[in-house]
């Protein structure tokens, strides 16, 4: 096997690679072969969902969030997206030697409001402190268990026809996180969009009872996601450009610096595939609360068997999406 | 955004396509060659290539700046990132470009201090916060970003900024569309010429592809109106003549204040273009009297000539020769992820899009 | 190459301005550029001005189009 690159980790094709041919081979169980944001376990007579996340951001503060919040929010979506109630929640924290006391304690106050709002407890953690340089800073895991409350939610149930909803506008966090880390400075101030969407998805779930599928749109993005999910219901899906909603800044940032913002990492943004009858209300839903506003409905899954995702153009052309190889980086060639 | 949207219009787009349809000669293949890398980008996004009639030909051409820049040109700017003291200052494009062993990314990765700016600006103000190191700024590009660097270099010496010096690696695009020309197995009826280079270098330049070679010249612009209109104008031509599309933007006397500071500080040369070879007056190198601010003199260090993959046809895609399509490694050895030629590196590269954005 | 797009001058002092676009501001240098006012719509590649748009060529284009 290769030398492990930035390019491994960066969600796109080559992460997937990775884990097929090396972690899912070897591991290989029911469960895991799944592939779910959540591995879902029958214990007792109780359906309960399991997550795990690690979280490097770099920076590590950013406009509208930090890691620490960052760290609870991802678990808890990740349980969320599964039809899950998030309920108790582990955080391992790896520091770096020489970190300034106050910046943790930042980073650490942040965790407790996060979880105070998104309504888990964090009940077991776990502290390493390395030598300078074998981290950057502070690098977070947390684990998430919580209860089902909607079953069924699966690729196999998407069927051709359903229609493929995004809670809300992309890119912002990607757009934050990375004018700050390469200190791009906009004058507005582009913030993430990181936030828990447990009660949105509870929202969601109560009022249609043909949803899907969801997935939240993290590393990268839209089209990545949308990737996963057409490979995993076996079917192609196809979307409007013009439907995909992106905030004049963020889409004025990726004019700038030469970005697609359908790569661009969301953390509180989600992708739901239900049936076109249930289209309406489900926007409705969405659009009532405000961590959904700004949802649409950007396209709908096809009838044919290709697995590929087909982006309809604002200038009336075609093209076929991949999943991003690579992170994106500002360009201004 | 205001002169953007209304060039992507589909309204425009559909009157555009409908006439290309109705002028195209279904007895003939029109072959233009897109010289700008963002074109390709542009055609891939927006799928122009599906819109047109299957006998127009797009090729992709070689301005592409990650893409022409030698090998040894990332070997050596790796290298000056391993001395002490040193801060590399890059254009975020050149960071994945792979050396003969490493790219910058992998370099920063391993502590190195490498910063992505947005501008030589941002350079110059890392130099100057940073008095205590040395501030070496990647100076890729072709006659629309030259004179920012020009800029750059004419400030650090009005302001007596020492610690600021560019790696130099410039490019002048009419020689290479020359050279293109001159290829013996070249069949290009007309180019799109690059509109932001043209905005500086205004269309003279450009006037022996269409006397010389024969070749229809339209500068365009990069929204899909200005990319189908450029077509159109190419097919519409009675005679091969060089015009301008993107009026908006290219003033066809070119922005003289900028080839101004183009000229003050920087010199023609032969230079290097990977996957094409030397050509005689297509690069820039700083002049003697800016000396000071030319890291290739300020900063001696070994790198050894490098040796590209045979099998690779970059060459010949860049001079539109061939498609990557027609070549053994795309797709399999040669990835996006794990590029071998230069037209995989650089999201903008002729592989790149096409591997991108699908094939065709 | 040549990523550029066109934003609206909203200051200008020297050498040095804002420009706008889209919700968006940020710094550009104008050195490249010479009768450049607020209000004018520049290109702006790299942090710098590097040319006027002209609006009515834009009208133009647009009309031309439109006739075909």
């Amino acid at each position: 096997m290769d030398r492990i690159t930035l390019g491994h980790g960066s969600g796109g094709r080559q992460m997937h690679k990775l884990i097929d041919s090396l972690f899912l081979k070897a591991f290989s169980n029911p469960i895991l072969n799944q592939k779910r944001d959540s591995a879902v376990l029958n214990i007792g007579n109780k359906k309960i969902a399991f997550t795990t996340d690690s979280y490097v951001v770099d920076p590590i503060f950013f406009p509208g969030g930090d890691i620490g919040s960052l760290a609870i929010y991802g678990t808890v979506n990740d349980l969320s997206v599964c039809g899950a109630r998030a309920l108790y929640i582990s955080v391992g924290a790896v520091i770096e030697e020489g970190l300034d006391g106050s910046v943790l304690e930042r980073i650490v106050r942040s965790m407790a409001e996060a979880a105070k709002k998104a309504g888990v407890r964090i009940v077991t953690g776990d502290t390493k402190v390395v030598e300078k340089g074998s981290c950057d800073r502070i690098f977070i895991n947390t684990s998430g268990i919580g209860e089902v409350y909607y079953e069924g939610l699966s690729t196999d149930k998407i069927a051709p026809g359903d229609s493929v909803i995004v809670s809300g506008p992309v890119g912002d966090h990607a757009i934050s996180v990375l004018s700050k880390r390469e200190g791009i400075e906009f004058g507005t101030i582009v913030r993430s969009d990181s936030a828990p969407l447990d009660k949105l998805i509870w929202k969601v779930l109560r009022s249609s009872k043909k949803v899907r599928f969801m997935r939240d749109p993290t590393r990268g993005g839209l089209a990545t996601t949308l990737n996963e999910i057409a490979l995993g219901a076996k079917s192609g899906i196809a979307i409007e450009e013009r439907d995909v909603p992106v905030r004049p800044p963020v889409r004025q940032a990726c004019e700038l610096l030469g970005l697609d913002p359908l790569y661009l990492a969301c953390e509180g943004r989600v992708i739901i595939i239900a049936a076109k009858e249930d289209g309406p209300r489900i926007l409705k839903t969405l659009g009532a609360d405000k961590a959904g506003r700004g949802a649409k409905i950007i396209g709908s899954v096809t009838g044919d068997r290709s697995a590929r995702v087909y982006l309809n153009t604002i200038a009336g052309g075609k093209r076929i999406i991949d999943m991003l190889s690579g992170e994106q980086l500002p360009r201004i060639c | 955004m205001k002169y953007i949207d209304e060039f992507r219009s589909r309204a425009l787009t559909s009157r555009l396509i409908s006439r290309i349809r109705s002028v195209a000669d279904e007895g003939r293949e029109y072959r233009y060659m897109e010289v700008c890398g963002t074109h390709t980008m542009a055609i891939f996004k927006y799928g122009l290539r599906e819109l047109l009639p299957r006998n127009i030909r797009l090729i992709s051409g070689p301005g592409c700046p990650v893409c022409v820049t030698p090998l040894e040109y990332l070997d050596r700017a790796i290298a000056i990132a391993g001395l002490p003291k040193v801060i590399i200052t890059t254009f975020g494009d050149m960071l994945r470009v792979p050396g003969s062993s490493s790219t910058l990314e992998n370099e920063r990765a391993g502590g190195k201090h490498i910063k992505v700016v947005y501008s030589t600006d941002d350079a110059l103000d890392i130099a100057n916060r940073n008095t205590d190191k040395e501030v070496v700024f990647l100076g890729v590009g072709f006659e629309t970003t030259v004179p920012t660097v020009a800029a750059s270099i004419m400030s650090a010496a009005k302001q007596g900024i020492h610690n600021y010096s560019v790696l130099c690696a410039h490019k002048t695009m009419p020689e290479a569309l020359g050279a293109i020309m001159a290829h013996r197995d070249a069949r290009i009826d007309g180019f799109l010429l690059p509109g932001h280079v043209s905005a500086i270098t205004g269309m003279k330049p450009y006037g022996f592809l269409a006397k010389r070679y024969g070749a229809g010249c339209v500068a365009a612009g990069f929204e899909p109106v200005d990319m189908l209109q450029a077509i159109l104008m190419l097919m519409e031509q009675k005679r091969p003549i060089v015009e301008v599309q993107y009026k908006r933007i290219v003033d066809p006397l070119g922005n003289r204040l900028a080839r101004k500071a183009i000229e003050k500080v920087f010199e023609k040369s032969s230079s290097e273009w990977r996957g094409i070879g030397k050509l005689k007056n297509s690069g820039l190198r700083i002049r003697k009297e800016f000396s000071r601010f030319d890291a290739s003199l300020k900063f001696r260090v070994k790198t050894v000539r490098p040796r590209e993959d045979k099998s690779c046809i970059c060459g010949a895609v860049l001079k539109g020769i061939k498609t990557p399509v027609d070549c053994k490694l795309f797709g399999k050895k040669c990835t996006p992820a794990d590029p071998v030629g230069s037209c995989m590196v650089s999201s903008e590269g002729t592989c790149a899009a096409y591997y991108k954005y699908g094939r065709r | 190459m040549c990523l550029a797009i066109p934003m609206k001058v909203v200051k200008i002092d020297g050498d040095q301005g804002m420009v706008a676009a889209g919700g968006l501001t940020r710094k550009a240098n104008f050195i490249l550029m010479k009768d450049i006012k607020p209000g004018d719509y520049v290109l702006l590649h790299a942090g710098f001005a590097i040319a006027k748009v002209k609006p009515e060529e834009a009208r133009q284009t647009i009309k031309l189009i439109r006739e075909l």
